[in-house]
């Protein structure tokens, strides 16, 4: 490989979203199209007794009023409207009218009866002994279903109060509680590890939770044709959201026809969809018209989704060498009204990889408030893991008197690192492959370390600086997808991409991979995608970094497959053996005497003639339903590949980001500058160069946001979100980061995967937060801070008090 | 207890909730002192858009973005905000970035427009800083590029050789949550370079 893949292009979106011609969901109209506008819950907690809108029926101009008696039950999992609200802003029902003003004024004529129920906006105030309960049906998640239940499945919702005597001391001391745990593993002599240990240290850490905010809210459009659905929306995951659409509507999958060219950002709020897509699709329906809803940024900041906020608590065994013995890990996870979310999971796990303890006990509560709903968002879990754990390395290192990058490396995982517990097989799972010293070798050279560490600390009038470094880890890889592709007879290579385009250029680089195993030049590659009218194959969503890894490998099979049925065909064209065939060039030919063989164009035409297994007549057996249904409707375009990934895979694809970060802090305004950052990936193959440095950027500055600024603060008297504009859940600016920035990936290739591409888009997330906290906490002391945004006033207060001063647990502060 | 929602807003109101979730409440609170009521009067304006008279009805509370994007079908104009937070929406009025959806159109009568459909040239080649974004693969998602180019492209006309650092703050009314800055700002700059070239 290496035509295509490792090299920069320009991909063929690039001309319509630079002139404005790109259409995202609320770029389409439709003849006679209405709007609408939601009416929102104003009680964090409430049931609805009754609902008049008669006077908003009466007025002129509205169409169709859709509640959640329209909606089909989806066996207790959120639904875009509800007649129990569990969160202020929660949708109850959505007008649909000729304009929008009429829509808005419709709703302000709806009376609703709402019967307030208890709430709850804390999730150690839901544990304390008689402490409120989010839902009716009780305030914590279990561990998950056996088998998993599936989308849909009941809800092991339970009740869990810790006694009283859990709080007492620990609470007092700003520790998290550790009351009774719903889930827990452990591996290796936990007590031994601690026995063995010359430093102890036992700290507690708030993550936050923050709003997604992609730039654009999940606005969508819907029409119906001949009794199918069309729907204009925005997603991650083209291939992936129409079954949920037809869920949250109560349709077959095969009548929604959902047109997603272009995604205006999700970082895991639009990970299979959204279910407010149901809301224009039913009311359209209802109303016999097309229905635009417009989602404002402050809806957004309701329904939008946002990150699990997790307090952890922390205690480590260190040798005297900096080596970990021990690491006992309880986490209290708010997974806000709905869920269940795996972040308090995905964190135990990457806090065993990363720090590779050879006893481990993880212990956590999922517990439920009456906060916005919460999903994925960019390296769910594994950041947080960063946020609890590495205010304790970093203070070990500081009192062994370690280098922090060295207690890092010698504490890295590395080759098949095994990581997590003991799995129902009786091995400890295993990592592909860690590159992580490597990683870290080469970005202390780069960042300059030990010249950057060596001023540190140093006072320049009220300026301090300080250093700092952070492994991020995330999972980076899937398998088992399918892909389709066709060689036409106008010579072009058609590659159908199910992924969204939601700007990591993954949709068309898979492409990359299929063009390069068949020696296709890139100005003959078409990737068809953004529609599932378009026939796409059973793809990957496109969260937890999977997209790369999972999605070039079922392209190199449907690639390898073409390659096969080519050699194959002119073998029954030509004569001899299939073997005698090579491809390349644009064509099939003889290996012994390259003038005979066919063009693709050629051979796409007889391909067509013969029709069977080559055009995609006869599928392969063990393709997914949605991918036969795709291949069948382009059978006889040409020559076809098509195939599911089969290849074997040895342990888990983890990809791995190390953030090095320099600050200056100003001790007498607690301001702090981000001075410079450097991030190196650990994430196997490039095969877009540039746009492999965007995401370590990118995703290094969304932590970057979390330890300086972004938070979500919800009020705990009335239970409402205060951070309902952009301006109060503090997104990082162009002037927050570094006049320039330097990312860069090892290269090395994945041993798991054929193609050694794996995912990157979620370690830097970790590596960004981690590295700036680290940095401050190098500045201006390790016991200053232990939550996050470490914001201006925090520094300030702790440092003037000689003390930390900031709530040590509460929540959405 | 049993209230309906609008005591209930009055009571948080009364109470002193937090005037950020006042959205909500619109009905119970004058907002601009404006009737939203249907069929509000609409009146004939001209503007000039990309070059051309466009004549459009316009409601009076009718922001710049509504009109681009429902009446004369310019969608490129993005909204992520609608309240001059984000900076999608930035368009040029008379060559200066406006945030278009804090704009209300019938104040700007026969202004000049741009748009990010409006850059082109006559010929369809793309405008330096057009070329420099797809040369540079400056964004990702891309939903807020249009913005950030318009408002480069204002920028560029009052400082056309800035530093890395001021170009920086000429954009800075603009957010993005792919979050490369970096990238979009080496496009910005390769862009100021292709304008200098021309």
């Amino acid at each position: 490989m290496a035509k295509l893949v490792g090299q920069n292009y320009t991909p063929p979106d690039h001309v319509a979203k630079v002139t404005g011609r790109a259409r995202y969901a609320e770029d389409f109209r439709a003849e006679g199209m209405l709007f609408t506008k939601l009416l929102l819950s104003p009680m964090p907690h409430a049931r609805v007794r009754s609902i008049d809108t008669s006077a908003a029926l009466a007025l002129p101009g509205v169409k169709a009023i859709l509640t959640a008696d329209d909606l089909p039950d989806l066996n207790g999992a959120e639904r875009a409207l509800t007649n129990e609200p569990l969160y202020a802003g929660e949708p109850i029902l959505a007008v649909a009218a000729v304009d929008e003003l009429t829509a808005a004024e419709a709703v302000e004529r709806i009376q609703v009866d709402l019967e307030p129920l208890p709430f709850v906006t804390d999730p150690i105030e839901s544990l304390r002994p008689g402490g409120p309960n989010a839902r009716l049906e009780g305030n914590a998640w279990g561990p998950p279903m056996p088998g998993g239940g599936g989308p849909g499945a009941p809800a092991p919702l339970q009740t869990i109060k810790w006694e009283a005597a859990d709080f007492g001391e620990d609470e007092d001391a700003g520790r998290l509680p550790m009351g009774k745990a719903l889930e827990e593993w452990s591996y290796g002599d936990l007590d031994a590890g601690f026995a063995a240990a010359a430093l102890i240290l036992d700290e507690t850490f708030v993550t936050q939770s923050t709003a997604h905010h992609p730039m654009e809210t999940r606005s969508a459009m819907a029409y119906w044709q001949n009794g199918k659905l069309f729907i204009h929306a925005s997603t991650q995951s083209v291939a992936q959201t129409r079954g949920n659409i037809a869920r949250w509507v109560g349709i077959e999958p095969t009548d929604v026809m959902l047109i997603c060219e272009y995604t205006g950002g999700g970082f895991g709020s639009k990970g299979g969809g959204a279910v407010s897509m149901s809301i224009p699709a039913l009311l359209s329906k209802k109303a016999n018209a097309p229905v635009m809803m417009r989602i404002t940024r402050e809806e957004e900041s309701y329904i939008g989704r946002g990150r699990t906020n997790l307090t952890g608590r922390a205690r480590v065994g260190f040798a005297k060498d900096g080596r970990i013995t021990a690491l006992d890990l309880f986490i209290v996870q708010d997974t806000g009204a709905y869920g269940p979310l795996g972040d308090h999971r995905s964190a135990g796990l990457a806090a065993s990889l990363i720090y590779q303890p050879p006893a481990m006990r993880w212990r956590a509560v999922n517990v439920l408030t009456n906060t916005p709903p919460r999903s994925q968002q960019r390296s769910p879990g594994p950041m947080q893991a960063n946020g609890i754990v590495e205010p304790v390395i970093t203070k070990a290192a500081k009192q062994l008197g370690i280098d922090q990058v060295q207690i890092r490396r010698m504490n890295s995982p590395e080759g098949q690192a095994l990581f997590g517990p003991v799995q129902p097989n009786g091995q400890r799972n295993h990592v592909t492959g860690a590159f992580v010293k490597e990683a870290l070798d080469r970005g202390a050279e780069v960042f300059n370390w030990e010249a950057r560490k060596a001023r540190a600390g140093q006072r320049q009038g009220s300026k301090v600086r300080g250093v700092g470094v952070t492994v991020g880890p995330h999972g980076a890889g899937s398998i088992g997808w399918d892909s389709i592709m066709t060689i036409r007879p106008d010579g072009k290579l058609y590659v159908q991409s199910g992924v969204g385009n939601l700007g990591t250029h993954s949709v068309m680089d898979l492409a990359r991979v299929a063009a390069e195993v068949l020696d296709m030049p890139w100005e003959k590659v078409e990737v068809i995608w953004g529609d599932t009218g378009k026939h796409l194959p059973w793809t990957c969503p496109s969260v937890g970094s999977q997209t790369t890894h999972g999605m070039t490998r079922a392209n190199m099979a449907g690639a390898e497959d073409a390659r096969r049925k080519l050699q194959e065909l002119v073998a029954l064209e030509m004569g001899g053996s299939p073997a005698d065939y090579a491809v390349g060039g644009e064509r099939v030919y003889d290996r012994r005497n390259p003038g005979v063989g066919l063009s693709f164009a050629e051979a796409a035409r007889r391909a067509i003639r013969r029709g069977g297994k080559f055009d995609g007549h006869e599928l392969p057996e063990d393709i997914n339903p949605m991918t036969r249904a795709s291949a069948t409707a382009l059978a006889g375009l040409g020559l076809m590949g098509v195939a599911k990934d089969t290849y074997p895979r040895d342990g888990a694809t983890y990809g791995f980001v190390i953030g090095f970060a320099e600050v200056e802090v100003d001790i007498e305004t607690g301001g702090v500058t981000l001075v410079d950052f450097v991030g190196v990936g650990d994430v196997g193959t490039v095969i877009n160069p540039r746009s492999l440095v965007a995401q370590i950027k990118g995703g290094a500055c969304l932590g970057i946001a979390h330890a300086l600024f972004q938070k979500s603060v919800v009020d705990p008297k009335y239970g409402v979100s205060l951070g309902d504009r952009f301006h109060y859940s503090k997104p990082l600016t162009i002037l927050d980061i570094p006049r320039s920035m330097h990312t860069e990936a090892v290269g090395l290739p994945d041993p798991g995967t054929p193609v050694g591409a794996k995912g990157v888009g979620e370690p830097p997330v970790g590596a960004g937060y981690g590295a700036v906290m680290n940095a401050i906490a190098d500045a201006v002391g390790v016991d200053v801070f232990r939550r996050a945004p470490v914001t201006a006033d925090i520094i300030l207060m702790s440092l003037e008090n000689g003390r930390r001063m900031h709530e040590p647990l509460r929540a959405h502060v | 207890m049993s209230l309906t929602r609008r005591n209930f807003i009055k009571g948080v109101i009364a109470g002193g909730a937090v005037s950020s979730t006042a959205y909500m409440f619109r009905g119970a609170l004058p907002l601009l002192g404006q009737t939203p009521a249907p069929g509000s009067v609409e009146r004939l304006i001209t503007l000039v858009v990309n070059g051309q008279q466009r004549r459009v009805d316009v409601m009076r509370q009718e922001t710049l973005a509504m009109t681009l994007r429902y009446k004369l079908g310019l969608t490129g104009t993005k909204l992520g905000c609608d309240r001059a937070e984000c900076g999608a929406c930035t368009v040029l009025v008379d060559d200066v970035p406006h945030y278009s959806c804090s704009v209300l159109t019938h104040t700007i009568r026969g202004r000049r427009i741009t748009t990010i459909e409006g850059l082109e040239g006559a010929g369809g080649e793309l405008h330096p800083i057009q070329r420099a974004v797809v040369d540079e693969q400056g964004f990702q998602c891309a939903f807020c590029l249009p913005g950030f180019v318009m408002a480069a492209t204002g920028y560029l006309k009052t400082n056309p050789n800035p530093t890395r650092e001021e170009l920086a703050h000429g954009v800075s009314g603009n957010l993005c949550r792919c979050q490369d800055y970096d990238k979009i700002l080496t496009a910005l700059m390769r862009g100021a370079e292709y304008m200098r070239r021309t």
